[in-house]
């Protein structure tokens, strides 16, 4: 037996210069920022403040650096399809069908997984304690093991680019070709085990949030106060702790089967391929709103904030939320209408989707409602959110057709399908996840981002994503089938090439977001946000300084009605003063802990030998990660104090900064 | 698998604030609940999940429970008498893991690792009685590649008996834990997710029995 297990030479990729030069590239970049963070001395700052931080600030900007690295990354992806299928009618293109294959299973996996999720989560994790008015959640070193984790999943699917392969089966390996027989290579074991370990992060991601919004509030937040965003960041945890063990489950199966043996999917000894498929999108569904949810949760937010008034039908909105927290569990089979389960069980699917395009109307609605007789601001989160009513709008219809069986039965698969699912989740989540990006900078960072840039990126991609999107939705209604390396029927051409413009324009658009953050930090004195409260805004985290300290807030806040900082500036301006001083106490805050990074190492060197089936290495990890958790079991301080003197200046200051910004109000308004 | 928090020591501050504010239970009037009910309700979620996990294994041997490929059946396989010393022993362990619970409430040291000694020795037999029937099966060539319905007999019962093997990796580490720092605050949390922890392995097994050897025997 070979001590590095499947793993030789041969895995490197030396005679295909495309994977080659991308993976040199990417490693050159990574050792170039890793010899500059040494040279300029920066790694004591780096582990103390960012790698061992369990502060939920900090891990939820992580998370979002992550998620727009991985959404950079699998926006390669994209431009090499679609140049790929602009050159290929009726001619081989540049990339060759097994390469084609695994890019387009990459660009799935990465934007699903390791792109949008973090970026969701990553604002979850920064926004939702502020909200609740909390000084963390509920488990904090938890918190940052499921970062951690997530990170693995996203090195392990990098690393396939150099060593070995990623899978070419779809961003979800489908049996029997995900099986062992037809898929040989190491390709769908990245894929199971990448997506294995990043899942079961996102699972305590989703334990700790739903213990922190049920169990966690500031004194009189009450259900009927929380924040929007609250809410639907509740309803996507409650979705990730019931849907996620399906993933873990199903997974765990394949994985079975390929690496044991056994037959749960395969095409011998009784085994069952479509289970596979009812499984995966049992998971699959709700996953789709877990993601979508919590970008309903930032829209609302924005509208709100950017119209000047409460959001209209906040309990409609709430109800809404629900409803489709409930029913997308009972949706799942429209994406396999055509398996064969039946007129009557396709009938009872297909209505189900049409009933949560109900509720997801009412938000709608909310949204516009809110926005009449408002006094609107058309900031860069602000035309996020417009962007995303008019995009999700479109996406939300074409859904509603594939959830006519008799109308998916001939659009199944196509490049109409991709063009839907596209349209609502950049239309959703992607505008989501940017507007509130733009929206809470300031409150991470302390200065806001600059808004011509960030306007620029917003039409880039606004534009662009018609450009791309609109000739799938043609070539879909013209017979064109997804996931094609090459084809040779002359009406579709014009309009692959039309699209493959369109990712240009998307590039722009990518290209100015990476501007607006590097001008945005080069001016950022002139950008500087002085009272916390940059966009005059409604919700509790506003009346914490830009940014928070480490603990949040001095005292917990008092909460008397939704909307609580509203009420509380509402208040300052009538009686000309802010609130009395609170009696500052010590806080207590949980210290700091290397145990997620430590733990997601071994988990990387546990993941990375089960897939070349370095078996002494998986026991190696395994004890790693257990001697870890014992470490961290065993330690007798798991808090430092802060005390109430640096307490009180640092709230003072944020004090001082109001009372400024008030009397400045008030000498105005004489 | 251990479950704790970073926080709830001795000290008797709350930190983050829990637990501040008298009678606070996480209701939304009076604040954070205490660092014991957030523990607790932290678990009860992710056993929720691990159950949600089961139940996608007992779906699949539903599907599959037929799929014997011309392998052997279910009655031809099954051991109701090993079945029910199994039975026995992990329901006896969770009932000394109660026993275990009235100790740490008393604080005592000796009856608390008795308790535990015993209860892990119960769950010990369990794990062996559980590798005796797998090996025996695969000897006479009933293992989990025979056929689709063994793959999901294996997985399903083997899955809960992975759970019960952690759980006494666990158990290991909490009888050091309190042996090496007594029964200061946050052990007992972890105790308390212990205890929960050993007790839901009973649910799983009450339904394995039944959706399982139950019916795969008297049907």
């Amino acid at each position: 037996m070979n001590i590095l297990g499947k793993l030789t030479w041969q895995a490197i990729p030396f005679d295909q210069p495309i994977p080659l030069t991308a993976g040199a590239t990417v490693i050159g970049i990574f050792i170039a920022v890793l010899v500059w963070i040494t040279v300029k001395g920066y790694w004591p700052y780096l582990w103390k403040e960012w790698i061992t931080s369990v502060d939920h600030k900090r891990i939820g900007i992580m998370y979002c650096i992550l998620g727009l690295l991985m959404l950079l990354r699998g926006f390669i992806d994209a431009l090499m399809m679609r140049s790929q299928q602009a050159l290929a009618y009726a001619a081989p293109g540049y990339l060759p069908p097994e390469h084609y294959d695994q890019i387009f299973s990459a660009h799935g996996t990465i934007m699903i997984f390791f792109g949008a999720m973090p970026f969701v989560i990553g604002l979850i994790n920064f926004a939702v304690p502020l909200q609740l008015g909390v000084r963390d959640v509920a488990f904090p070193t938890f918190n940052s093991v499921s970062f951690w984790l997530t990170a693995t999943g996203a090195l392990l699917v990098n690393l396939s680019l150099v060593i070995g392969e990623f899978a070419r089966t779809g961003w979800l390996p489908y049996p029997p070709l995900s099986e062992l027989r037809y898929s040989p290579g190491v390709g769908v074991d990245y894929y199971l085990w990448a997506v294995q370990i990043s899942g079961v992060g996102t699972l305590m991601t989703g334990v700790n949030f739903v213990t922190t919004i049920l169990k966690t509030r500031a004194p009189g937040m009450t259900y009927m106060r929380m924040t929007m965003f609250t809410w639907t960041a509740l309803a996507a945890c409650l979705l990730i702790v019931a849907a996620f063990p399906v993933l873990t489950a199903t997974l765990a199966m394949l994985t079975l089967d390929r690496y044991a043996g056994f037959h749960f999917f395969t095409n011998e000894a009784g085994g069952n391929a479509m289970m596979f498929v009812s499984l995966i999108w049992a998971w699959g569904h709700p996953e789709v709103y877990i993601l979508v949810l919590p970008a309903f949760g930032i829209f609302s937010e924005v509208v709100s904030t950017f119209s000047h008034k409460a959001l209209f039908g906040y309990r409609s909105m709430v109800a809404a939320t629900m409803v489709i927290c409930i029913v997308s569990f009972l949706v799942w089979l429209h994406h396999f209408f055509t398996m064969g389960a039946g007129g009557d069980v396709n009938a009872t699917f297909g209505i189900a989707t049409t009933i949560i395009a109900v509720a997801t109307g009412v938000k709608m609605y909310s949204w516009l409602f809110t926005m009449y007789g408002g006094r609107i601001r058309f900031t860069t989160p602000m035309l996020w959110s417009l962007g995303f009513m008019v995009t999700f709008i479109i996406g939300g219809m074409t859904g509603v057709l594939l959830a006519v069986p008799p109308a998916d039965f001939l659009l199944h698969n196509s490049m109409f399908l991709v063009a839907h699912f596209h349209n609502v989740i950049i239309g959703g989540v992607l505008f989501g996840a940017f507007a509130g990006m733009s929206y809470w900078f300031p409150k991470a960072f302390g200065f806001r981002l600059h808004e011509g840039w960030g306007k620029a990126a917003f039409w880039f991609a606004f534009v662009g994503f018609y450009v791309v999107f609109v000739p799938f939705y043609v070539a879909g209604l013209l017979g064109m089938t997804r996931r094609m390396q090459h084809y040779d029927v002359p009406a579709w051409h014009i309009w692959m090439v039309i699209a493959a413009f369109g990712t240009l324009i998307l590039a722009c658009g990518a290209a100015c977001q990476v501007m607006q953050i590097i001008v945005s930090v080069l001016r950022r004195d002139e950008l500087r946000d002085l009272t916390g409260d940059p966009w005059n805004a409604r919700s509790l985290e506003w009346s914490a300084a830009s940014p928070p300290p480490s603990f949040d807030y001095a005292v917990l806040p008092r909460v008397e009605c939704l909307d609580a900082y509203w009420r509380i500036k509402q208040r300052a301006l009538e009686l000309g003063r802010l609130r009395d001083e609170p009696d500052y106490k010590p806080v207590e805050m949980p210290r700091n802990s290397p145990t997620g990074f430590i733990c997601a190492a071994f988990a990387t060197i546990m993941g990375f030998s089960m897939i070349w089936h370095i078996w002494w290495l998986v026991g190696v990890g395994f004890i790693g990660a257990f001697a870890t958790f014992v470490v961290f079991a065993w330690r007798d301080i798991p808090e430092y104090v802060i005390p109430a003197a640096e307490v009180a200046r640092l709230d003072r200051a944020n004090r001082d900064a109001r009372r400024q910004a008030l009397e400045t109000y008030l000498a105005q308004a004489e | 698998m251990s479950g704790y928090s970073a926080y709830s020591t001795t000290v008797d501050a709350a930190p983050l604030g829990y637990g501040e504010h008298a009678g606070a239970r996480g209701h939304g009037a009076g604040g954070p609940a205490s660092a014991r009910i957030v523990i607790g309700y932290g678990f009860w979620i992710f056993l929720l999940s691990d159950f949600v996990m089961f139940s996608c294994f007992f779906a699949a041997y539903a599907v599959l429970a037929g799929q014997t490929a011309g392998g052997p059946t279910a009655r031809q396989v099954f051991d109701p008498g090993s079945v029910a010393i199994e039975t026995a022993c992990l329901l006896l362990s969770s009932f000394v893991c109660g026993l275990a619970t009235l100790a740490v409430a008393g604080a005592s040291q000796l009856w608390t690792h008795v308790a535990l000694l015993v209860s892990g020795l119960f769950g010990f037999v369990f794990v062996l009685l559980e590798a005796r029937e797998f090996a025996g099966l695969v000897e006479m060539g009933a293992g989990p590649q025979r056929s689709a319905f063994l793959t999901a007999f294996f997985t399903l019962v083997g899955c809960h008996g992975l759970h019960v093997s952690l759980g006494l990796l666990w158990l290991g580490t909490m009888m050091a834990q309190f042996y090496a720092k007594g029964f200061r605050r946050n052990i007992r949390h972890r105790f308390l997710c212990f205890s929960l922890f050993w007790h839901a392995l009973d649910i799983i097994w009450v339904a394995i029995f039944s959706l399982v050897y139950l019916v795969g025997t008297v049907l």
